[in-house]
């Protein structure tokens, strides 16, 4: 039967996209505005046979969410700025033992309590260099309700395929905004599973490079005994202090995601074509920017909008070729400047990159937006 | 005939990491003797811990093992037991991880009843990272952070996880192997969260600071200063002053979570196909 359109608040959907994209584990804890993924996941898990748990803090469902994980359950946490830094250690630990994982961060004010109800795009650098140490994951961040459908599928998909914690960047308007968006049938929806070992147990270890840049992740209790640890270790999953097997190891976690970027990278691009001003956009300030942009080439301004879905790996080939083109990039962003250090370092002195951000918990609308665009034509 | 330990050692992984005189081999020992006694397959065991000395343990033994961050073994095992509910799951935690920066997790694990069996080896300090002072230090005991002797008074591990509600709580030494192998193997049998504390020795980092630098020294003191629950029921407080009790000191029945959670999945089901229906 086919489904309806329906409203859907953002929150709502991410779990319900989650539960079909295999979701099957949640473990979270309550913090504003991320908390209705909980409430929603509490609802429907048990009815698919799932298992929801609320934890005693965020370090702990971060916790969990990998040992469920590691039994081979597809699995998923929801949290906000501070509970996000909570979670960082843990999430280190899924990023040095290859875990897949999706961790939704709705971004509020911060840093601290800030403001909890309150939009932000301040952790954009958190879900890149939050936890210590050198380290390779994706953030998306969607901007419509059915981009946050398929940005949560995809990265379910993306976090099984590649063996890499995939983060989910919402920020406080999109959680919390009612949009229609039709159900897809299961059918309609490509799901992707982890790869499983095909060598009998005593031939198979976890991090095995000549199983390719992703080695295959045998469950827990499925007959393959093997070892997990987030010290730095060898291809069977013992600890090593080698440095040329740490290395090399690192090597291959970085070409994991190298190797990928096409099917990691997602944009949308909108009246770029000859335009001479781009503005980068992303999540709810990506629709703002859209707006400003066509309000810009009614007055015959020639603007465009480059709008990332995919923050982390950086599209930087992409923003490379629009710094050779246009004149200037315009960044606008809910923070003191985040993303637009990237873009000034891939831009490297190309074009003029301009900061717009803006915080205090209110959006930038597309008037601010096209104010700056006109001051800089 | 001796005891197979080769059969759950991962030999390729030897030598040990652990010093010589370090109780935690006892408590291992003793472990896998439970394990044995159970018949349990090894494919169907995971053993988790955090870190530490003896967060160490998983890496030598041959089950799905799982060494995670400093205090969190019990979140991860969570989330391991409620994936696969039919499974074992064997948490190994020292005292600094389990007490100190894992106490919440601890107290939410004894809360829920889950059916995990938790061993803590305490030994008083932080022995990895150089013998810091533990939640367990006993008062006036030394350590490289309590140079003039420790001033905060020590955690009870076993009076602590009966407050919050595991259902299984046995206190044993090193000193009694076979008496500790008994408690882990009852803590293994009991469906619900299982609390066995192994006192142990640190000649290394603790002993060697309170002046017992011996293994020997060392376990003599534990089996000193350890009083049985039949015989501490009848001696008055000051008597125990200073002293820990040893014993099999709680056994509950409580719904145990995962049957608890397999219950609340069916009445979920039910409500919805009603809605539906
Ligand atoms: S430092 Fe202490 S606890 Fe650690 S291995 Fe040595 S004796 Fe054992």
């Amino acid at each position: 039967m086919a489904k309806e359109v329906r409203l859907w608040e953002g929150n709502h959907l991410v779990a319900e996209a989650a539960i079909l994209a295999g979701c099957r584990f949640f473990a979270g804890y309550p913090i504003t505005p991320s908390s209705e993924i909980a409430e929603y996941m509490a609802v429907r898990l048990p009815q698919v046979g799932g298992t929801f748990i609320q934890m005693e803090d965020e370090i702990a469902s971060m916790g969990a969410i990998i040992g469920a994980s590691l039994a081979g359950v597809k699995s998923m946490t929801a949290t906000s700025g501070p509970g996000f830094s909570l979670k960082q250690e843990n999430l280190g630990y899924a990023c040095m033992a290859e875990i897949p994982v999706v961790v939704v961060d709705v971004m509020r004010g911060g840093p601290s309590t800030g403001l909890p109800t309150h939009p932000s795009q301040m952790d954009v650098m958190q879900a890149r260099w939050g936890t210590h140490g050198d380290h390779w994951i994706i953030a998306l961040a969607p901007a419509f309700i059915h981009e946050i459908f398929w940005a949560t599928v995809r990265a379910f998909n993306l976090s099984e395929k590649l063996r890499i914690p995939v983060i989910l960047l919402l920020d406080e308007i999109l959680a919390h905004m009612h949009e229609g968006f039709r159900l897809p049938d299961s059918s309609e929806i490509e799901i992707v599973d982890r790869a499983k070992p095909t060598v009998p147990p005593d031939r198979y270890f976890p991090y095995d490079e000549s199983q390719g840049d992703v080695p295959p992740l045998a469950a827990f209790f499925s007959g393959y005994r093997f070892n997990i640890t987030g010290l730095n270790h060898d291809k069977s999953g013992f600890p090593t202090t080698n440095p040329e097997i740490i290395q090399r190891d690192m090597e291959r976690q970085r070409r994991k995601i190298e190797r990928h970027l096409d099917e990691i990278l997602w944009w949308d691009e909108h009246e770029l074509e000859g335009a001479e001003l781009a503005v980068i956009a992303y999540g709810s300030i990506g629709r703002s920017a859209h707006a400003a942009v066509d309000r810009a080439r009614a007055l015959g301004i020639r603007a465009g909008l480059f709008r990332p879905i995919t923050l982390w790996p950086f599209p930087e080939k992409r923003v490379a070729a629009l710094a050779e083109q246009v004149r200037t990039i315009l960044v606008p962003e809910m923070n003191m400047g985040q993303l637009v250090l990237e873009v000034e370092r891939v831009a490297a002195g190309r074009c003029d990159v301009v900061p717009l951000g803006k915080v205090g918990g209110i959006p930038i609308d597309p008037p601010e937006i096209l104010e700056a665009i006109k001051a800089r034509v | 005939m001796a005891f197979d330990y080769e059969k759950y050692l991962r030999m390729e992984r030897m030598p040990h990491m652990w010093c010589p005189g370090c109780g935690i081999g006892i408590v291992v020992k003793a472990m896998l003797r439970a394990i044995e006694k159970m018949g349990w397959s090894q494919d169907d065991v995971a053993v988790v811990s955090g870190i530490g000395c003896t967060s160490r343990t998983p890496g030598y033994l041959d089950f799905n093992t799982l060494h995670t961050t400093h205090g969190r073994a019990l979140a991860f095992a969570t989330g391991l037991k409620l994936a696969r509910p039919d499974k074992h799951v064997i948490v190994i935690s020292g005292d600094g991880d389990a007490a100190a920066i894992g106490g919440n997790h601890f107290l939410h694990a004894c809360r829920r009843n889950i059916d995990i069996t938790l061993i803590v080896v305490n030994n008083y300090i932080y022995g990895m990272t150089g013998g810091q002072a533990s939640p367990t230090t006993p008062f006036g005991m030394r350590a490289s952070t309590a140079p003039y002797g420790a001033v905060d008074p020590a955690m009870d591990i076993c009076q602590v996880a009966i407050a919050a509600g595991a259902t299984y709580v046995a206190r044993g030494t090193v000193a009694q192997g076979l008496l500790l192998e008994r408690y882990i193997l009852n803590g293994l049998k009991h469906k619900g969260f299982s609390v066995i504390e192994a006192m142990s020795d640190c000649p290394v980092q603790y002993g060697r600071r309170n002046r017992m630098s011996s293994a020997v020294e060392m376990i003599q003191w534990i089996r000193d200063h350890g009083v049985p629950v039949t015989r501490a029921k009848e001696l008055p407080p000051e008597e125990l002053e200073g002293k820990f009790v040893t014993g099999e000191l709680h056994v509950a029945e409580r719904p145990e979570y995962t049957e608890e959670y397999r219950r609340l999945i069916e009445k979920a089901q039910k409500a919805a196909e009603g809605a539906h229906g």
